[in-house]
């Protein structure tokens, strides 16, 4: 017999979103959710953050992993968003746009960076 | 209980007004609201548009088979409900009132009024070119553009100068099949021309070379996917593999994009065609029997510059348009501005004390809406950390002490 509640329990998995000035934002996440998802639901107060809402036309919603957890996800990188993360300010080689990312079991206790918007080398 | 205009006038109030309702006013707001509520400042935030609508560019620029772009009015109309912000459309700053009023009245201006002119080629008989920013007013339904007069019927051949984003706008909306236009918010009229468009080849010409291209990968790519249309990239240059290599990240994808796509060319049989030329400026135009020629100077790449030759070439077409880029305008007579560029001079957004801008207005007419809002927040934190050390000085009654007269509309 499954208990609800547990049932509930056992698909939500611990995020950490960092914002530039160091800040945590703790939250759940659940498995199957996509990272967009998980900041919209949660009102994870991230500026700017999904402007174009998932559908790959904006960048904002930047995300920095950790090697080990950029190598665990699951969703190939297509063509469009390697254009997209093309505009993206702070792109490192574990960027991926959060609107793309699905959340897995595996990805419990993930902790992503979201980089600061510097606007400098645009003149 | 303190009654809403008792609140507007209390000296503790702040009043700032954002001149202009495009991505740059709305994420300048946006954010401002953000750091005077964290900040626990009142803040009153009046929102001035020289049209009766907001969303700028993101309304009338953003071309209509790109709805996903347009999902950021979602965020900006939530930026409308607060309390704390009032629309006021149908006003023109610079006419209907004046910089000094705006001063009486705000703590802080934010000029965010973009670049509502066109960049000009400045050659012979230009007024038979179509200006692009009109043509995408037109297609998008912005009053000032909607008698445009476009005749597609018989044209076989648009010819388009400029190598930016807004060229391949045009160049897919003249390309794409009509009916994937269907039930976008392109404008009726827009429509029905369209459907009846005579054009089967667009040529696209750009004055320096593949690797200053001004276009952005994702526009290009969806190029390539065009159902139906094939295309000829005629790159005059040849781009080594070592100086591929060394380009930064997005050049070097792009610049591989646009020579891999040289190869791959073609769906079986295409209906209609691009054609990318590159290495051509515009010396001449000339009206021939029904045709409008034009006179390009062959170029060739001195490192970034394009180095005119001796060498001509005359292309004809049936339409040409000219998206070389749009140009900032002067709205007050009583704040510096930079006629060439076209751009209010700044500093890191700052004007002058109590005024600010930021934006197309501010940067120059390029960068796409993430560009713009990063500068957007920037600003504004500049605005808000200003205040705080405006604090006890000049009380300012805000929109009520304009004493506008003129009919305004408002967003609810
Ligand atoms: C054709 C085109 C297509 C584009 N497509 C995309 C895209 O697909 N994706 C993307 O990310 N970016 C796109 N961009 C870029 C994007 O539109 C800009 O980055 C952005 O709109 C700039 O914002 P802004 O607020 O500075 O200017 P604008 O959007 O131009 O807003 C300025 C506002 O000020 C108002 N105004 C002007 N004068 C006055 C006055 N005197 N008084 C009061 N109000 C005034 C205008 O009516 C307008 O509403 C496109 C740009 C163009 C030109
Ligand atoms: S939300 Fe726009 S690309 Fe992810």
């Amino acid at each position: 017999t499954t208990h609800p509640a547990l049932k509930a329990d056992a698909e939500m998995v611990d995020i950490t979103f960092i914002t530039p000035d160091g800040t945590r934002h703790k939250t759940k996440g659940k498995v199957g959710d996509n990272l967009l998802d998980v900041v919209v639901n949660n009102n994870v107060d991230l500026d700017g953050f999904g402007a174009c809402e998932g559908t790959l036309a904006c960048s904002t919603c930047h995300l920095v992993f950790k090697q080990e957890d950029f190598d665990k996800i699951k969703d190939e990188v297509t063509d469009e968003e390697l254009d997209m993360l093309d505009l993206a300010y702070g792109l490192s080689e574990t960027s991926r746009l959060g609107c793309q990312v699905t959340l897995t079991k595996e990805l419990g206790g993930l902790e992503v960076e979201v980089p600061a918007g510097v606007n400098d080398a645009r003149s | 209980v303190i009654h809403q205009s008792q609140v507007r006038y209390s000296s503790t109030h702040h009043h700032v007004c954002v001149i202009g309702s495009g991505p740059a006013g709305f994420y300048a707001a946006q954010h401002l609201l953000k750091l005077r509520a964290a900040a626990q400042k009142p803040l009153q935030l009046d929102m001035f548009e020289k049209l009766p609508v907001p969303f700028g560019l993101v309304r009338y620029g953003v071309a209509p088979d790109h709805p996903e772009v347009k999902n950021v009015i979602n965020t900006f109309t939530s930026v409308l409900k607060n309390k704390s912000v009032r629309f006021v459309g149908n006003i023109q700053a610079g006419q209907h009132v004046t910089l000094q009023q705006l001063v009486n009245a705000y703590h802080a201006i934010i000029l965010c009024y973009g670049a509502t002119s066109d960049r000009l080629l400045n050659i012979p008989n230009e007024n038979l070119i179509t200006s692009a920013r009109e043509f995408v007013g037109w297609y998008n339904g912005l009053p000032a553009n909607a008698n445009l007069p476009v005749s597609l019927k018989s044209c076989n051949t648009a010819l388009i100068i400029g190598h930016g984003n807004v060229a391949l706008d045009i160049a897919r909306i003249l390309l794409t099949n009509e009916s994937s236009l269907q039930g976008t918010d392109i404008a009726e009229y827009a429509l029905k021309e369209l459907k009846n468009s005579g054009v089967k080849q667009v040529l696209i010409v750009g004055r320096r070379g593949v690797l200053q291209v001004a276009f952005t990968i994702k526009e290009f790519r969806e190029m390539v996917k065009l159902p139906n249309v094939g295309w000829d990239i005629q790159t005059e240059e040849t781009v080594s593999d070592a100086t591929l290599e060394a380009l930064p990240r997005a050049r070097k994808r792009l610049t591989s994009l646009i020579l891999d796509s040289c190869k791959t060319n073609q769906a079986a049989s295409p209906e209609k065609s691009w054609t990318l030329k590159f290495l051509r400026s515009p010396e001449k135009v000339e009206r021939v029997g029904d045709k409008i020629h034009v006179t390009f100077r062959i170029n060739k790449m001195e490192g970034e510059k394009a180095v005119p030759t001796d060498k001509l070439e005359t292309i004809p077409c049936d339409i040409a348009f000219r998206s070389i880029g749009y140009k900032g305008t002067k709205l007050f007579h009583d704040l510096p501005f930079d006629e060439a560029t076209g751009v209010i001079p700044n500093n890191h957004g700052k004007v002058v004390d109590g005024i600010y801008t930021c934006g197309w207005a501010g940067q120059g007419p390029r960068g796409v809406i993430l560009s713009t809002m990063q500068n957007a927040f920037d600003v504004a934190k500049t605005v808000s950390h200003d205040l705080d050390g405006s604090e006890g000085s000049s009380v300012k009654q805000g929109f009520e002490s304009l004493n506008i007269s003129h009919r305004v509309t408002h967003y609810d």
